[in-house]
Protein backbone atom coordinates (compact mmCIF):
# COMPACT_ATOMS: atom_id res chain seq x y z
CA UNK A 1 0.00 0.00 0.00
CA UNK A 2 2.45 2.67 1.26
CA UNK A 3 4.56 1.72 -2.64
CA UNK A 4 0.98 2.72 -4.23
CA UNK A 5 0.68 5.89 -2.73
CA UNK A 6 4.10 6.54 -3.32
CA UNK A 7 3.17 5.97 -7.50
CA UNK A 8 2.03 9.50 -7.64
CA UNK A 9 2.84 11.18 -4.55
CA UNK A 10 6.73 11.96 -5.81
CA UNK A 11 4.49 12.84 -9.75
CA UNK A 12 2.46 15.43 -7.12
CA UNK A 13 5.85 16.71 -5.74
CA UNK A 14 7.58 16.80 -9.35
CA UNK A 15 4.36 19.21 -10.46
CA UNK A 16 4.02 21.31 -7.50
CA UNK A 17 8.61 22.01 -7.73
CA UNK A 18 8.33 22.53 -11.35
CA UNK A 19 5.97 25.14 -10.86
CA UNK A 20 7.88 26.84 -8.27
CA UNK A 21 10.77 26.69 -11.10
CA UNK A 22 8.64 28.46 -13.83
CA UNK A 23 6.85 31.00 -11.40
CA UNK A 24 10.01 31.43 -9.31
CA UNK A 25 12.17 31.06 -12.40
CA UNK A 26 10.36 34.06 -14.46
CA UNK A 27 9.03 36.15 -11.44
CA UNK A 28 11.72 36.35 -8.36
CA UNK A 29 14.61 39.02 -8.47
CA UNK A 30 18.17 38.39 -9.95
CA UNK A 31 21.03 39.96 -9.78
CA UNK A 32 21.37 42.50 -12.34
CA UNK A 33 24.77 41.84 -14.17
CA UNK A 34 25.77 42.89 -17.49
CA UNK A 35 25.53 41.73 -20.51
CA UNK A 36 23.44 38.53 -19.01
CA UNK A 37 20.81 40.76 -18.04
CA UNK A 38 17.55 38.96 -17.22
CA UNK A 39 18.54 35.79 -19.22
CA UNK A 40 20.39 34.51 -16.41
CA UNK A 41 16.79 33.10 -15.70
CA UNK A 42 17.89 30.62 -18.28
CA UNK A 43 20.10 28.70 -15.44
CA UNK A 44 16.97 27.25 -14.05
CA UNK A 45 15.71 25.78 -17.29
CA UNK A 46 18.73 25.60 -19.37
CA UNK A 47 21.40 23.68 -16.64
CA UNK A 48 18.18 21.35 -15.57
CA UNK A 49 18.02 19.60 -18.47
CA UNK A 50 22.00 18.81 -18.69
CA UNK A 51 21.76 17.58 -15.74
CA UNK A 52 18.54 15.43 -16.14
CA UNK A 53 19.95 14.22 -19.53
CA UNK A 54 23.15 12.88 -17.88
CA UNK A 55 21.53 11.29 -14.90
CA UNK A 56 18.82 9.83 -17.66
CA UNK A 57 21.92 8.67 -19.68
CA UNK A 58 23.69 7.45 -16.77
CA UNK A 59 20.90 4.86 -15.55
CA UNK A 60 20.27 3.69 -19.06
CA UNK A 61 24.30 3.08 -18.76
CA UNK A 62 23.09 0.37 -15.90
CA UNK A 63 20.45 -0.90 -17.50
CA UNK A 64 22.84 -1.99 -20.79
CA UNK A 65 25.55 -3.50 -18.36
CA UNK A 66 22.21 -5.29 -16.56
CA UNK A 67 21.13 -6.21 -20.05
CA UNK A 68 24.66 -8.11 -20.58
CA UNK A 69 24.50 -10.04 -17.03
CA UNK A 70 21.06 -11.21 -17.72
CA UNK A 71 20.33 -11.12 -20.87
CA UNK A 72 16.32 -10.52 -20.12
CA UNK A 73 15.06 -8.09 -22.74
CA UNK A 74 13.36 -6.04 -20.11
CA UNK A 75 16.75 -4.58 -20.01
CA UNK A 76 16.92 -4.26 -23.31
CA UNK A 77 13.59 -1.88 -23.85
CA UNK A 78 14.97 0.32 -20.47
CA UNK A 79 18.08 1.14 -22.34
CA UNK A 80 16.15 2.15 -25.42
CA UNK A 81 13.84 4.50 -23.57
CA UNK A 82 16.85 6.11 -21.45
CA UNK A 83 18.16 7.36 -24.97
CA UNK A 84 15.00 8.29 -26.34
CA UNK A 85 14.64 9.98 -23.25
CA UNK A 86 18.01 11.01 -22.70
CA UNK A 87 18.07 12.67 -26.58
CA UNK A 88 14.89 14.68 -25.99
CA UNK A 89 16.53 16.44 -22.97
CA UNK A 90 19.77 16.93 -25.36
CA UNK A 91 18.10 18.77 -27.64
CA UNK A 92 16.06 20.80 -25.94
CA UNK A 93 18.88 22.18 -23.74
CA UNK A 94 21.34 22.59 -27.51
CA UNK A 95 18.21 24.72 -27.79
CA UNK A 96 18.51 26.55 -25.31
CA UNK A 97 21.51 26.84 -24.73
CA UNK A 98 21.80 28.02 -28.22
CA UNK A 99 19.11 30.87 -27.69
CA UNK A 100 21.53 31.58 -24.73
CA UNK A 101 24.31 32.19 -26.41
CA UNK A 102 22.55 34.18 -29.30
CA UNK A 103 21.73 36.45 -27.03
CA UNK A 104 25.18 36.83 -24.49
CA UNK A 105 27.44 35.85 -26.93
CA UNK A 106 26.28 36.82 -30.09
CA UNK A 107 26.07 33.43 -31.83
CA UNK A 108 24.05 30.69 -31.90
CA UNK A 109 27.56 28.20 -31.55
CA UNK A 110 30.66 29.40 -30.62
CA UNK A 111 33.65 26.11 -30.86
CA UNK A 112 34.31 24.97 -26.98
CA UNK A 113 34.95 22.48 -25.61
CA UNK A 114 31.94 22.24 -23.49
CA UNK A 115 29.47 22.88 -26.76
CA UNK A 116 31.21 20.20 -29.22
CA UNK A 117 31.38 17.99 -26.21
CA UNK A 118 27.36 17.70 -25.60
CA UNK A 119 27.19 17.85 -29.92
CA UNK A 120 29.48 14.57 -29.91
CA UNK A 121 27.92 12.90 -26.79
CA UNK A 122 24.42 13.16 -29.02
CA UNK A 123 26.09 11.73 -32.18
CA UNK A 124 26.97 9.03 -30.16
CA UNK A 125 23.55 8.36 -29.27
CA UNK A 126 22.12 8.85 -32.79
CA UNK A 127 24.52 6.56 -33.82
CA UNK A 128 22.95 4.35 -31.37
CA UNK A 129 19.43 4.60 -32.38
CA UNK A 130 20.59 4.12 -36.07
CA UNK A 131 22.58 0.88 -34.70
CA UNK A 132 19.21 -0.92 -33.19
CA UNK A 133 16.79 0.11 -36.23
CA UNK A 134 19.09 -2.21 -38.49
CA UNK A 135 18.92 -4.99 -36.51
CA UNK A 136 16.16 -6.80 -36.28
CA UNK A 137 16.35 -9.79 -34.24
CA UNK A 138 15.66 -8.38 -30.73
CA UNK A 139 18.34 -10.45 -28.73
CA UNK A 140 21.50 -9.85 -31.09
CA UNK A 141 19.71 -6.04 -31.47
CA UNK A 142 19.74 -5.93 -27.76
CA UNK A 143 23.37 -7.34 -27.48
CA UNK A 144 25.05 -5.31 -30.07
CA UNK A 145 23.44 -2.33 -28.73
CA UNK A 146 24.56 -2.41 -24.99
CA UNK A 147 28.38 -3.13 -26.19
CA UNK A 148 28.41 -0.23 -28.02
CA UNK A 149 26.49 1.41 -25.52
CA UNK A 150 28.81 0.70 -23.09
CA UNK A 151 32.31 1.01 -24.83
CA UNK A 152 30.95 4.89 -25.97
CA UNK A 153 30.01 6.03 -22.60
CA UNK A 154 33.38 5.27 -21.19
CA UNK A 155 35.02 6.46 -23.90
CA UNK A 156 32.76 9.60 -24.39
CA UNK A 157 33.71 10.25 -20.13
CA UNK A 158 37.54 10.34 -20.84
CA UNK A 159 36.46 12.39 -23.87
CA UNK A 160 34.54 14.58 -21.72
CA UNK A 161 37.51 14.88 -19.12
CA UNK A 162 40.29 15.43 -21.61
CA UNK A 163 38.47 17.73 -23.92
CA UNK A 164 38.88 21.21 -21.44
CA UNK A 165 42.34 21.00 -21.90
CA UNK A 166 43.11 19.99 -25.59
CA UNK A 167 40.69 22.73 -26.31
CA UNK A 168 41.93 25.23 -24.14
CA UNK A 169 40.16 28.14 -21.80
CA UNK A 170 36.43 28.03 -22.30
CA UNK A 171 33.63 30.62 -22.96
CA UNK A 172 31.00 28.69 -21.34
CA UNK A 173 30.82 28.84 -17.37
CA UNK A 174 31.47 25.86 -14.84
CA UNK A 175 34.57 24.02 -13.46
CA UNK A 176 36.74 21.90 -16.29
CA UNK A 177 34.60 19.27 -17.09
CA UNK A 178 32.09 19.60 -14.77
CA UNK A 179 29.74 22.35 -16.85
CA UNK A 180 27.70 24.74 -14.47
CA UNK A 181 29.05 22.87 -11.13
CA UNK A 182 30.60 25.79 -10.10
CA UNK A 183 27.55 27.06 -7.54
CA UNK A 184 29.99 28.61 -5.32
CA UNK A 185 29.53 32.22 -7.25
CA UNK A 186 25.99 31.46 -7.67
CA UNK A 187 23.87 34.23 -6.21
CA UNK A 188 21.92 33.10 -3.07
CA UNK A 189 19.27 34.56 -4.46
CA UNK A 190 19.36 32.65 -7.00
CA UNK A 191 20.08 29.16 -5.15
CA UNK A 192 16.53 29.47 -3.84
CA UNK A 193 15.35 28.43 -7.14
CA UNK A 194 18.55 27.21 -8.71
CA UNK A 195 18.79 23.52 -6.45
CA UNK A 196 14.72 23.16 -6.51
CA UNK A 197 15.10 23.60 -10.43
CA UNK A 198 18.19 20.82 -10.64
CA UNK A 199 15.87 17.98 -8.28
CA UNK A 200 12.60 19.12 -9.92
CA UNK A 201 14.09 18.59 -13.59
CA UNK A 202 15.44 15.16 -12.80
CA UNK A 203 12.91 13.83 -11.55
CA UNK A 204 10.52 14.97 -14.29
CA UNK A 205 13.08 13.56 -16.64
CA UNK A 206 12.43 10.16 -14.56
CA UNK A 207 8.85 10.70 -15.26
CA UNK A 208 8.72 11.60 -18.72
CA UNK A 209 10.82 8.39 -19.15
CA UNK A 210 8.94 5.80 -17.51
CA UNK A 211 6.06 7.08 -19.91
CA UNK A 212 8.05 6.27 -22.46
CA UNK A 213 9.20 2.97 -21.06
CA UNK A 214 5.38 2.35 -20.44
CA UNK A 215 4.69 3.18 -24.19
CA UNK A 216 7.20 0.66 -25.39
CA UNK A 217 5.88 -1.93 -23.67
CA UNK A 218 2.46 -1.78 -24.71
CA UNK A 219 4.06 -1.55 -28.03
CA UNK A 220 5.86 -4.80 -27.86
CA UNK A 221 2.73 -6.07 -26.22
CA UNK A 222 0.61 -5.66 -29.02
CA UNK A 223 2.79 -6.49 -31.92
CA UNK A 224 3.50 -9.85 -29.85
CA UNK A 225 -0.48 -10.16 -29.83
CA UNK A 226 -0.83 -9.50 -33.21
CA UNK A 227 1.94 -12.11 -34.38
CA UNK A 228 0.29 -14.57 -31.91
CA UNK A 229 -3.32 -14.36 -34.13
CA UNK A 230 -1.21 -14.70 -37.20
CA UNK B 1 48.64 -19.95 -23.69
CA UNK B 2 46.27 -16.78 -24.84
CA UNK B 3 49.58 -15.58 -26.55
CA UNK B 4 50.18 -18.43 -28.14
CA UNK B 5 46.84 -18.25 -29.72
CA UNK B 6 47.25 -14.90 -30.44
CA UNK B 7 50.69 -15.16 -32.60
CA UNK B 8 48.16 -18.12 -34.63
CA UNK B 9 45.72 -15.94 -35.49
CA UNK B 10 47.84 -13.32 -36.56
CA UNK B 11 49.73 -15.41 -38.99
CA UNK B 12 46.16 -16.68 -40.55
CA UNK B 13 45.68 -13.25 -40.47
CA UNK B 14 48.65 -12.60 -42.27
CA UNK B 15 48.60 -15.11 -44.81
CA UNK B 16 44.52 -14.40 -45.67
CA UNK B 17 46.09 -10.74 -46.43
CA UNK B 18 48.87 -11.94 -48.64
CA UNK B 19 46.50 -14.27 -50.76
CA UNK B 20 43.89 -11.01 -51.25
CA UNK B 21 46.51 -8.51 -51.42
CA UNK B 22 43.72 -6.74 -53.74
CA UNK B 23 42.41 -5.73 -50.49
CA UNK B 24 44.92 -3.82 -49.25
CA UNK B 25 45.79 -2.49 -53.04
CA UNK B 26 42.66 -1.36 -53.10
CA UNK B 27 43.29 0.34 -49.63
CA UNK B 28 46.73 1.92 -51.13
CA UNK B 29 45.04 2.73 -53.92
CA UNK B 30 42.44 4.84 -52.18
CA UNK B 31 44.90 6.71 -49.93
CA UNK B 32 47.03 7.57 -53.42
CA UNK B 33 43.41 8.87 -54.92
CA UNK B 34 42.87 10.98 -52.02
CA UNK B 35 45.96 12.48 -51.38
CA UNK B 36 45.60 13.44 -55.35
CA UNK B 37 42.93 14.85 -55.32
CA UNK B 38 43.61 17.03 -52.14
CA UNK B 39 46.84 18.05 -54.25
CA UNK B 40 44.76 19.56 -56.83
CA UNK B 41 42.01 20.96 -54.67
CA UNK B 42 44.26 22.38 -52.81
CA UNK B 43 46.50 23.66 -54.76
CA UNK B 44 48.34 26.77 -54.05
CA UNK B 45 45.91 27.46 -51.04
CA UNK B 46 47.83 25.49 -48.33
CA UNK B 47 48.86 26.55 -45.16
CA UNK B 48 50.48 24.14 -41.82
CA UNK B 49 47.62 24.25 -40.35
CA UNK B 50 45.84 23.04 -42.94
CA UNK B 51 48.55 20.75 -44.30
CA UNK B 52 48.33 19.29 -41.06
CA UNK B 53 44.33 18.38 -40.48
CA UNK B 54 44.25 17.28 -43.84
CA UNK B 55 46.29 14.68 -43.57
CA UNK B 56 45.26 13.77 -40.52
CA UNK B 57 41.29 13.49 -41.69
CA UNK B 58 42.80 11.37 -44.99
CA UNK B 59 44.28 8.87 -42.39
CA UNK B 60 41.38 8.75 -40.18
CA UNK B 61 39.43 7.45 -43.45
CA UNK B 62 42.19 5.70 -44.56
CA UNK B 63 42.17 3.54 -41.37
CA UNK B 64 38.11 3.31 -41.16
CA UNK B 65 38.28 1.89 -44.53
CA UNK B 66 41.01 -0.66 -43.69
CA UNK B 67 39.24 -1.80 -40.29
CA UNK B 68 36.42 -2.11 -41.49
CA UNK B 69 36.92 -5.12 -43.49
CA UNK B 70 38.48 -7.03 -40.24
CA UNK B 71 35.25 -8.64 -39.22
CA UNK B 72 33.64 -8.71 -42.78
CA UNK B 73 35.56 -11.42 -44.13
CA UNK B 74 33.87 -13.58 -41.64
CA UNK B 75 31.77 -15.98 -42.93
CA UNK B 76 29.46 -17.51 -39.98
CA UNK B 77 31.09 -20.91 -40.97
CA UNK B 78 34.15 -19.55 -39.88
CA UNK B 79 33.24 -17.49 -37.45
CA UNK B 80 31.91 -21.04 -35.27
CA UNK B 81 35.06 -23.03 -36.24
CA UNK B 82 37.09 -20.21 -34.92
CA UNK B 83 34.30 -20.17 -31.89
CA UNK B 84 35.38 -23.53 -30.95
CA UNK B 85 39.21 -23.39 -31.70
CA UNK B 86 40.17 -19.78 -30.03
CA UNK B 87 38.80 -17.52 -26.90
CA UNK B 88 37.31 -14.66 -28.05
CA UNK B 89 40.32 -12.19 -26.11
CA UNK B 90 42.66 -13.94 -28.54
CA UNK B 91 40.30 -13.32 -31.37
CA UNK B 92 40.11 -9.80 -30.55
CA UNK B 93 43.50 -8.86 -29.56
CA UNK B 94 44.89 -10.68 -33.13
CA UNK B 95 42.64 -8.65 -34.86
CA UNK B 96 43.60 -5.08 -32.86
CA UNK B 97 47.62 -6.43 -33.33
CA UNK B 98 47.33 -6.88 -37.31
CA UNK B 99 44.94 -3.75 -38.36
CA UNK B 100 47.40 -1.80 -36.19
CA UNK B 101 50.44 -3.48 -37.82
CA UNK B 102 48.62 -2.64 -41.42
CA UNK B 103 47.87 0.92 -40.11
CA UNK B 104 51.46 1.77 -39.33
CA UNK B 105 52.31 0.53 -42.72
CA UNK B 106 49.89 2.50 -44.28
CA UNK B 107 50.47 5.55 -42.20
CA UNK B 108 54.22 5.67 -42.93
CA UNK B 109 53.36 5.09 -47.03
CA UNK B 110 50.98 7.87 -46.80
CA UNK B 111 53.20 10.36 -45.09
CA UNK B 112 55.52 9.86 -47.26
CA UNK B 113 53.45 10.02 -50.11
CA UNK B 114 51.22 12.87 -49.46
CA UNK B 115 54.85 15.21 -48.48
CA UNK B 116 55.93 14.17 -51.92
CA UNK B 117 52.96 15.72 -53.02
CA UNK B 118 51.58 18.55 -50.48
CA UNK B 119 55.26 20.15 -49.79
CA UNK B 120 57.00 18.53 -46.91
CA UNK B 121 56.61 20.33 -44.03
CA UNK B 122 57.50 17.90 -41.48
CA UNK B 123 59.82 15.50 -42.88
CA UNK B 124 62.05 14.36 -41.17
CA UNK B 125 61.09 15.72 -38.12
CA UNK B 126 61.40 12.51 -35.09
CA UNK B 127 58.49 13.80 -33.12
CA UNK B 128 56.05 14.18 -35.68
CA UNK B 129 56.69 10.46 -36.82
CA UNK B 130 56.30 9.13 -33.18
CA UNK B 131 52.87 10.82 -33.12
CA UNK B 132 51.68 9.23 -36.20
CA UNK B 133 53.14 6.11 -34.87
CA UNK B 134 50.93 6.51 -31.81
CA UNK B 135 48.09 7.69 -33.62
CA UNK B 136 47.19 5.36 -35.81
CA UNK B 137 47.66 2.97 -33.17
CA UNK B 138 44.91 4.21 -30.97
CA UNK B 139 42.74 4.83 -34.21
CA UNK B 140 42.94 0.62 -34.85
CA UNK B 141 42.43 -0.18 -31.42
CA UNK B 142 39.08 1.90 -30.87
CA UNK B 143 37.91 0.69 -34.74
CA UNK B 144 38.47 -2.84 -34.01
CA UNK B 145 35.82 -2.82 -31.46
CA UNK B 146 33.27 -0.69 -34.20
CA UNK B 147 33.96 -2.66 -36.93
CA UNK B 148 33.08 -5.88 -34.69
CA UNK B 149 29.68 -4.66 -33.96
CA UNK B 150 29.12 -2.98 -37.60
CA UNK B 151 29.92 -6.58 -39.37
CA UNK B 152 27.03 -8.16 -37.28
CA UNK B 153 24.07 -5.55 -38.72
CA UNK B 154 23.21 -4.01 -42.30
CA UNK B 155 24.48 -1.70 -44.77
CA UNK B 156 27.83 -1.74 -42.52
CA UNK B 157 29.91 0.79 -43.87
CA UNK B 158 27.69 3.65 -42.91
CA UNK B 159 27.20 2.29 -39.43
CA UNK B 160 31.11 2.17 -39.01
CA UNK B 161 30.92 5.92 -40.04
CA UNK B 162 28.72 7.11 -37.78
CA UNK B 163 29.59 4.55 -34.68
CA UNK B 164 33.72 5.27 -35.16
CA UNK B 165 33.56 8.94 -35.61
CA UNK B 166 31.80 10.68 -32.62
CA UNK B 167 34.69 7.78 -30.61
CA UNK B 168 37.88 8.96 -32.93
CA UNK B 169 36.84 12.43 -32.31
CA UNK B 170 38.65 13.33 -29.04
CA UNK B 171 41.90 11.10 -30.81
CA UNK B 172 41.89 13.49 -33.87
CA UNK B 173 41.68 17.08 -31.67
CA UNK B 174 44.89 15.57 -29.89
CA UNK B 175 46.79 14.12 -32.97
CA UNK B 176 46.12 17.10 -34.71
CA UNK B 177 46.74 19.79 -31.71
CA UNK B 178 50.11 17.18 -30.55
CA UNK B 179 51.84 17.18 -34.07
CA UNK B 180 51.14 20.90 -35.32
CA UNK B 181 53.44 21.24 -32.07
CA UNK B 182 55.76 18.88 -33.86
CA UNK B 183 55.96 20.57 -36.68
CA UNK B 184 56.51 23.80 -35.22
CA UNK B 185 59.71 22.29 -33.41
CA UNK B 186 58.29 20.90 -30.18
CA UNK B 187 60.77 18.38 -28.31
CA UNK B 188 59.17 15.16 -27.04
CA UNK B 189 58.93 16.31 -23.88
CA UNK B 190 56.73 18.92 -24.77
CA UNK B 191 53.47 16.42 -26.57
CA UNK B 192 54.29 13.22 -24.29
CA UNK B 193 51.65 15.09 -22.49
CA UNK B 194 48.96 14.10 -25.44
CA UNK B 195 50.79 11.48 -26.48
CA UNK B 196 50.09 9.66 -22.63
CA UNK B 197 46.29 10.61 -22.99
CA UNK B 198 46.50 9.18 -26.44
CA UNK B 199 48.08 5.79 -24.96
CA UNK B 200 45.95 6.14 -21.44
CA UNK B 201 42.57 5.87 -24.84
CA UNK B 202 44.55 2.74 -26.21
CA UNK B 203 44.21 0.97 -23.16
CA UNK B 204 41.03 1.60 -21.84
CA UNK B 205 39.86 0.51 -25.52
CA UNK B 206 41.78 -2.74 -24.98
CA UNK B 207 40.18 -3.42 -21.74
CA UNK B 208 36.97 -2.53 -22.58
CA UNK B 209 37.32 -4.77 -26.21
CA UNK B 210 38.03 -7.32 -24.09
CA UNK B 211 35.57 -6.99 -21.35
CA UNK B 212 33.04 -6.39 -24.04
CA UNK B 213 34.31 -8.40 -27.49
CA UNK B 214 32.45 -12.26 -25.81
CA UNK B 215 29.34 -10.58 -25.80
CA UNK B 216 29.61 -10.15 -29.56
CA UNK B 217 30.84 -13.34 -30.79
CA UNK B 218 28.51 -15.81 -29.31
CA UNK B 219 25.18 -15.95 -31.33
Amino acid sequence: MPNKTWNYTWKIFTIVLMLYVILGGLLFEVPALPVIHQTIRNIYFHVGMWFSMIFILFVGFLFSLAYLRTFDLKYDRMAFATVKTGLIFGFLGIITGMIWAQNTWGTYWVNDPKLNGAAVGILVYLAFLILRASLDDPEKRGRLAAVYKIFAFVIMFVFIMILPRISGPSIHPGVDGNPALATGDLDPMMRRVFFPAILGWILFSWWIYTVVERKDKINQKINQLNADQL
Amino acid sequence: MVIKEIIYLMQKEFLLEWRQKHALGGIMLYLVSTIFICYLSFAGIMSVPTWNALFWIIIAFASLNLVLKSFADETSGRKLYLYTLATPSAIIFSKILINSIVMVVLGVLGFILFNLFMGNMAGGNFTYWLVLIIGVLGFSSILTMVSAIASQARNNFTLMAILGFPLILPLLLLLIRASLLAIEGASIKSVSGDLVVILLLVMISLTLSNILFPYLWKE
